[in-house]
């Protein structure tokens, strides 16, 4: 598509010919799909279409997300931010119990972006969206000049469907539920971190951004009514989710710093650059919040999931301390885990 | 992990646990002088682990906190010069100076750039030839030989824009002033392992020597701080007070000496200010005169006016290990670590954002 050389102009984002170009030659190209061919100002879609996977159409919720995407660089080990915003909403989609079926896809470009590097992105959304079984419907392009953005931004947002029965929700959680993790965590962040200008060094590193709508939806197969949450760590990491977990539901949580996996990369970039791997962002891993009759069921389902063979008990729900993330410590000393305090790494995501 | 899973086995630790247990008898108080130790004792519960006679007390070794406001002021007077770009450690961005922070600056407008190594700031200067590029030189006997480093390599390539402003300090002169002041009654010191892997061990012979009690030189594993507070139990138990290197595998008696050569050729000793310690002699590092043209504070001579200390913060009792963060009467309230008003709720070594952190009791 893209011709060497080729930059983004202002022109791009003008609404005229060249915008018209760009959406055509490479959105169309790209996402092709009906919805989006239309090109109208809204994507219509029959509702009959949100239903036709399920078996029941009654008790049927939408859930509709939306988040922005800004990660620096654009392009890392194991992904990119087209490959990003696309898992991050799907993800985002499927925690609530949803099946994605929809996304818009928002670009803000900076003038001067060579156009390969855009079709590169936008290659890697459809790749994604098509791995995922969703598919991006609407979408709008923004030209800023140049040193008004860093490239590239975007913005996804996402409707799913959640199925009759499934009530998933950070205030669901009760004490004696099994919190288990899907797999190691700080794979995201630390590779981010490893790509940053200043700060390069090489690592085997390679983030974890998958999406998760596969799992859950075997999760959710093997014990429906026992999963009570579902969230995946991103930004803050596993303490932060934890901690908001403990204060929606009420409940303390329990975790044993020794049960939760982690690379020896990913441990070893941690202890140089002197981060806490359980503040650091996670982008293809999720933690659950199971009733404890039903754990082992769940822990197994994960397990025989390609997003999920590390999954593992990572700790208990009680009651009480109410609101609290109580962590035991390598030496077996208990202490409070804390939300994520003072500094965090920017644009990770 | 080689060199850390060893040192972090909780069988390990319970045994440490016990032998201190057995052998402790009257109730001591030792003072790890790193913020890096104190990090570690927080993050892994050690404080709770120990027996009742055993007690801790934080010190003053965090290169942050220690940095006078009118040595932070005189920083943020650089940063707000046209044209500088100033490159500093992250930590020093949120610590709030007099007049707002070096965080503040960037927001409107000055160059302020993070860097990880002072290599990074001296690619800076490369890159931007056309602009001084100051690096802010806070820390201890650890960073000190880096920056003198970039010095010398700025020197050999005829770098004309790259400056220094030394803020760095000595920490066996800090531990000297807090044992003179005797305001916090201590039975020992845990030494900090990193700033002893290059100063050596022997720097600390005058702590059992002129003051009677034992040092312990502690790497910042669980069990490497385990090891040290039993041998420190040990020799205040014995009365036979000495240097114990508990960090053998970083440390050596005599240090690292092409390190100390380094600092040596470009630094010489001087009187330095310390928050909380105040004009401590020969604790902190100038820039010698035959490297004066990489001295920002001869470069540029700023006069930033007067200092102003934040009303009711406790940070300078907390450094001297006199009170402990819950006593300040702003910790928790009005001070934290999204909001800090004192350094030690700022930076990562910082007492207060530990206790911030982890202190809190289950």
């Amino acid at each position: 598509m893209a011709k060497d050389g080729d930059v983004v102009l202002l022109a791009h984002g003008s609404g005229g010919e060249l915008s018209h170009e760009l959406v055509e030659r490479l959105f169309l190209y790209y996402f092709d799909n009906p919805v989006l061919a239309r090109l109208d100002d809204a994507a219509i879609i029959p509702v009959s279409r949100l239903t036709r996977h399920l078996a029941c159409s009654s008790g049927l919720k939408l859930a509709f997300t939306t988040d922005s995407y800004v990660v620096s660089p654009i392009f890392f080990p194991g992904g990119d931010i087209g490959k990003l915003a696309v898992c991050g909403t799907v993800n985002d989609l499927a925690m609530s119990g949803a099946t994605p079926l929809y996304l818009s896809a928002g670009f803000i470009l900076e003038e001067g972006l060579p156009l390969a590097v855009l079709e590169q992105v936008v290659a890697s959304m459809a790749n994604t969206a098509q791995g995922a079984g969703v598919q991006i419907v609407a979408g709008d392009t923004k030209v800023v000049d140049r040193g008004s953005a860093d490239r590239l931004f975007i913005n996804t947002a996402g409707v799913g469907i959640v199925p009759a029965g499934v009530d998933l929700g950070s205030d669901q959680v009760q004490p004696g539920d099994v919190v288990i993790l899907s797999g190691t965590i700080g794979d995201h962040g630390m590779t981010i971190i490893s790509q940053r200008e200043g700060l390069r060094f090489d690592s085997p590193l390679q983030s974890d951004c998958a999406p998760l709508h596969g799992l859950v939806a075997a999760m959710l197969e093997a014990a429906p009514q026992s999963i009570h949450c579902l969230r995946d760590p991103t930004r803050g990491g596993l303490a932060t989710m934890l901690n908001e977990v403990a204060a929606k539901s009420s409940v303390g949580i329990e975790i044993a710093e020794a049960a939760v996996p982690m690379q020896d990369a990913v441990r070893a970039a941690c202890e140089l650059l002197g981060l806490d791997p359980l503040y650091v962002a996670n982008e293809g891993k999720l933690v659950a919040f199971v009733a404890p009759h039903a754990a082992e069921t769940v822990l197994e389902a994960m397990q025989s999931h390609e997003h999920g063979q590390a999954a593992t008990v990572i700790g208990q729900v009680s009651a009480k301390p109410a609101g609290r993330v109580v962590l035991r410590t390598l030496v077996g000393a208990r202490r409070i885990l804390d939300m994520l305090v003072g500094e965090q790494l920017p644009r990770i995501c | 992990m080689r060199y850390i899973d060893e040192f972090r086995r909780p069988q390990l630790a319970r045994s440490l646990l016990a032998t201190i247990e057995a052998r402790s008898t009257r109730p001591v108080r030792f003072m790890e002088f790193c913020g890096g130790h104190t990090h570690a004792i927080f993050r892994y519960g050690l404080r709770q682990m120990l027996p009742p006679t055993v007690s801790l007390r934080s010190g003053p070794g965090c290169p942050v906190c220690v940095t006078a406001n009118s040595d932070l002021d005189q920083a943020l007077a650089l940063a707000r010069q046209s044209d500088v770009i100033l490159a500093t450690f992250g930590d020093m961005m949120r610590v709030p100076g007099s007049r707002g922070s070096l965080q503040m600056a960037k927001a409107k407008g000055a160059d302020v750039r993070i860097v990880y190594s002072t290599l990074d700031a001296l690619e800076m200067a490369r890159l931007n030839p056309h602009r001084p590029v100051v690096f802010l030189g806070v820390g201890f006997e650890t960073t000190a030989p880096t920056v003198a480093a970039a010095i010398v390599q700025a020197e050999a390539e005829g770098l004309e824009n790259f400056t220094v402003l030394s803020l760095h300090k000595l920490t066996p002169p800090a531990t000297r002033a807090i044992l003179d002041a005797g305001e916090v009654r201590l039975s020992g010191i845990i030494g900090p392992g990193h700033v002893t892997t290059v100063v050596g061990s022997k720097a600390w012979e005058f702590v059992p020597h002129e003051y009677a009690i034992p040092c312990a030189v502690a790497g910042f594993e669980p069990v490497d701080i385990l090891r040290a507070v039993a041998a420190l139990v040990d020799m205040a138990e014995s009365g036979r007070p000495a240097v114990a290197n508990t960090y053998s595998r970083s440390v050596r008696p005599e240090g690292n000496r092409t390190a100390l050569q380094l600092v040596d050729q470009v630094f010489e000793v001087n009187e330095a200010n310390w928050r909380g310690l105040g004009p401590v002699p020969d604790s902190g590092l100038r820039i010698r005169s035959e490297y004066a043209r990489f001295d920002a504070a001869l470069t540029f001579p700023l006069h930033p006016g007067p200092t102003r200390e934040p009303k009711g913060c406790r940070c300078g009792e907390v450094l001297r290990g006199t009170v402990e963060p819950p006593d300040c009467p702003l910790y928790r309230r009005t001070c934290t670590p999204a909001r800090p008003i004192g350094p030690c709720m700022v930076s990562a070594e910082g007492v207060c954002a530990a206790w911030f952190r982890y202190g809190e009791r289950p």
